[in-house]
């Protein structure tokens, strides 16, 4: 096959970190080619040096056997490199066919009824259910990545690079997504997918790169590499680790206190329920999307209104309706949406660290700043968070360390019981694999965890107690042997065959 | 399945009509709610309503505002605001009116109301677009700059005494089929001023330039959404610096329509106009977010808010407080009415 891509050596440094060295990539006519790495390993440094959005430091790039030079992401565009991003870059507030033939058009006047005609004529080639006069915003969100992608075909796009495009949108529309990937690639239009889903790549690509740690571990074509391998290139370690955290002696778990319980408390979002933990126990909520878990852990930090219920610590009644109560009763809470309730972008790795024990011990009880400096290190250290500095604004870690910080700032206050929700998404393997060791120890050393994840066979692997729900009620709860991906399914769905069908 | 789609693509053309855009939408419940005012306060207030003349003379007296409203709303689709024009406005008319009675040209104190605008233009355009200071702190210290501007140049009214100009003043287009027979059984033509025409030619070519010309649309995708307006390849910094050149040109033009109105040169010329505008344009349908809006909606918005000054005159409030408190009253009617509209929308595309 023929290369329309070639990047040859690819160095690019950022302040304290070298992001790429020495990397290589080729692209060929008509094929699918998924760049996988963990977070950090520098599969979005390598995309935005092909865009132009970063200059790289060194190294070359070909396009169709010539060289060239990106300075810019129009440089990009003009040499037939097209990116639909993650979050659409399009404006809501104009119609279907304005987005496409914006900022690319010549001559002073829009000509509205042409670009109409011509989008329409695209989007029926493409199958793409749009039509051209519709208002952007009002199309779903999968649609829209379309109609971008929509715009980069017609802009003759040779390289056309999909980063992270399915993370929003749901098995209907992923497919969808696909279909119009594969009539592409029969076009001849070179495509470099970018994802999280093992699933995705298996199913749509034709070749993998990998990236670890801003080096090339290799190309490999997809019908050659099995998922575990490639997951072991990815990572860099035996896999034998993930699948073989934790035994669980049952009788062990029976004879440990109770730290907290909860009996019919609700919130304004979630309906009554009981439950509670050992000192020491790793229990887990899970159902789908929606089914009321993360509601119901809110509701036990007092994050949303509560409404009624008996809450006993350690056998004491206590009354936590605010998050501040819940802290000073030992409890800590990583919230879902790291980027709304967690980290604090523009501060520091430090100051984000010493948030949640700050407000604990009061506004008038300033920490010092060797001691947060110390806190900070420690605790860079202990969860191996790689940052530049202690004072390098979070934001500009990735979204596993950004991750870490959070645990850290939970860690630093010696909570007795710690709810983390979600804690593993959306950051790589790697990491996953260390949250998940870190809440097997925390509950060696007597903390309680209540642990939330879509990935059932995570919590699997972490929890010894698992409560299930569906439609924001509690509708079973498995220990010990029941503890598999069969009966965890069994009973999401009703132990019927039929809710499966309705979804 | 793509057949499928494509055929229920083609069904769909033929029966059904797009649905409005946001845009439209604001548009078209503003002309509504200026409408059906009107239409009432013909019925219970009568008097000056039932003439056509009342129209007229609200068009003369916000012929300016009208002008500043225009420009104003195309800095807010864009995203930005500009609070100076009021300002400039005032220091155009003084600059112009002393230009004139110390023996000036006609034709050149056009140029030179042309001028400030222009100049104003270009300063804020670029420490806003270029140096990407916040446009609402370019536009403040421009303000303040041209206020102050205004004083220096006389603390007291000064009236244009130039012969040219007076005679330009007096130039009025007549409607004699619009007028209205006086008591003394002589018709009366309804009036309009020379600003008015100015007015809707400013109208007419920022309708024109919004809609169909590309650095219009370029407006548009700014205030949509800016990054991505830039991933387009919309080169936005310009894109930002025109629209505010655009807004100070106006500034001046609407300086020169105040002037022929009045007729005098005063510091406090233009008070708080930049406000109006602002309600004018938001009345119309403009975000302030960005991206959405129209200056035929901006017409109406003027319209709307000059029409609830005078029923609040007309029903016998006459001290001023009465005006501000409707129009404040107004205003967050329109814009609670809009996030209403918006927000059932975003809703009903959820479900």
């Amino acid at each position: 096959m023929q290369n329309i891509l070639q990047m040859k050596g690819i160095v690019k440094r950022f302040p304290g970190v070298l992001a790429l060295n020495g990397v290589d990539f080729t692209l060929r006519k008509g094929e699918i080619h998924a760049l996988m790495g963990e977070n950090g390993a520098g599969k979005s440094t390598l995309i935005k040096v092909l865009t132009g959005v970063y200059q790289m430091d060194g190294g070359e790039i070909y396009l169709a056997g010539n060289k060239i030079s990106i300075g810019s992401p129009q440089d990009a565009q003009n040499n037939g490199i097209s990116t639909v991003y993650q979050e659409i870059t399009l404006c809501p507030n104009l119609t279907v066919a304005e987005n496409m033939f914006i900022g690319r058009e010549s001559g002073s006047w829009v000509q509205q009824k042409e670009y109409e005609k011509r989008a329409d004529e695209i989007l029926q080639k493409l199958g793409i259910p749009a039509r051209s006069g519709q208002q952007l915003g009002n199309c779903s969100l999968a649609v829209q990545q379309m109609v971008a992608i929509a715009r980069a075909v017609d802009m003759e796009c040779k390289v056309l690079i999909l980063d992270e495009p399915t993370s929003s949108l749901d098995d209907k529309e992923v497919q969808m997504l696909f279909d119009l990937m594969r009539s592409l690639r029969s076009e001849g239009v070179g495509i470099i997918f970018v994802t999280h889903f093992l699933e995705q790549v298996y199913e749509v690509s034709d070749r993998i790169t990998v990236l670890r740690n801003g080096e090339l571990v290799g190309e490999y074509l997809t019908a050659e590499l099995p998922q575990v391998e490639l997951v072991a290139k990815m990572i860099g370690k035996e896999l034998d680790e993930l699948s073989s955290l934790h035994e669980v002696d049952e009788t062990k778990e029976e004879k440990k206190e109770i730290f907290y319980e909860a009996k019919d408390l609700s919130s304004s979002e979630a309906m009554p329920f009981d439950f509670n933990i050992r000192k020491g126990e790793v229990n887990g909520f899970t159902g789908l999307l929606g089914s009321g878990r993360s509601e119901s852990v809110r509701a036990i930090f007092g994050a949303d209104k509560v409404n009624g219920g008996t809450v006993k610590i350690n056998g004491q009644q206590v009354k936590i309706t605010k998050p501040i109560e819940a802290m000073k009763a030992g409890i800590g809470y990583l919230a879902e949406d790291r980027k709304r309730d967690g980290i604090i972008a523009e501060l520091s790795v430090r100051e984000n660290i010493i948030l949640a024990l700050q407000v604990m011990n009061g506004f008038f009880k300033p920490i010092s700043r060797s001691e947060s400096e110390a806190f900070a290190d420690e605790y860079i250290k202990v969860l191996n968070i790689k940052t530049a500095s202690r004072e390098t604004p979070v934001g500009s870690l990735s979204g596993g360390n950004q991750q870490k910080v959070i645990l850290a700032r939970w860690l630093l206050t010696h909570p007795d019981y710690l709810i983390l929700d979600e804690p593993t998404r959306g950051i790589d393997v790697g990491t996953k694999l260390e949250i998940q060791k870190l809440v097997l120890k925390l509950a060696e050393e007597g903390v309680s965890v209540t642990f939330i994840s879509s990935e059932v066979e995570e919590m699997l692997r972490t929890c010894s107690r698992l409560i299930v729900m569906r439609d924001r009620h509690v509708v079973g709860e498995l220990t010990g042997k029941d503890l598999n991906q069969e009966q965890v399914m069994k009973t999401i769905a009703g132990g019927e065959a039929a809710d499966e069908q309705e979804k | 399945m793509d057949e499928k789609m494509i055929e229920k693509l083609k069904s769909q053309k033929t029966y059904r009509r797009e649905p409005l855009t946001d845009t439209q939408l604001l548009m078209t419940i503003t002309i509504c709610i200026f409408m059906a005012m009107y239409v009432l306060a013909m019925v219970f207030l009568k008097g000056g309503f039932l003439h056509p003349q009342q129209v007229f003379d609200m068009l003369n007296d916000n012929a300016s505002l009208i002008i500043v409203s225009c420009g104003l709303t195309i800095v807010m689709i864009g995203g930005g605001i500009d609070i100076s024009v009021g300002a400039v406005t005032s220091l155009v008319v003084m600059s112009c009116v002393m230009y004139l009675n110390n023996g000036g040209n006609i034709f050149v104190s056009i140029l030179l109301a042309l001028g400030i605008g222009l100049a104003f233009g270009l300063v804020q355009g670029f420490l806003i677009s270029y140096l990407e200071i916040q446009p609402f702190i370019v536009t403040l210290a421009g303000m303040f700059f041209a206020r102050g501007m205004t004083t220096i140049l006389s603390v007291n009214p000064q009236k244009a005494a130039h012969e040219g100009f007076a005679k330009l003043r007096e130039v009025k287009i007549e409607i004699p089929w619009l007028g209205y027979y006086a008591k003394n059984g002589n018709l009366v033509p309804a009036r309009m001023e020379l600003g008015v025409v100015v007015a809707f030619a400013c109208l007419i070519v920022i309708f024109i330039l919004l809609g169909f010309i590309r650095l219009g649309r370029n407006f548009y995708a700014m205030g949509g959404n800016q990054q991505s307006a830039l991933m387009l390849g919309i080169n936005v910094k310009k894109t930002r610096f025109l629209s505010y050149v655009i807004s100070g040109v106006l500034s001046g033009i609407s300086g020169y329509v105040f002037m022929m109105h009045t007729g005098a040169g005063n510091a406090t010329n233009a008070a708080g106009m930049e406000m109006n505008a602002i309600a004018s344009s938001i009345i119309g349908g403009t975000l302030l977010t960005g991206g959405v809006g129209n200056v035929a909606g901006t017409f109406f918005g003027t319209l709307t808010l000059t029409t609830i000054k005078k029923i609040v005159v007309s029903s016998g409030l006459r001290e001023p407080w009465w005006q501000s408190i409707t129009t404040g009253g107004m205003l967050c009617f329109f814009i609670l009415l809009q996030s209403v509209v918006l927000g059932y929308r975003a809703k009903k595309k959820k479900a």
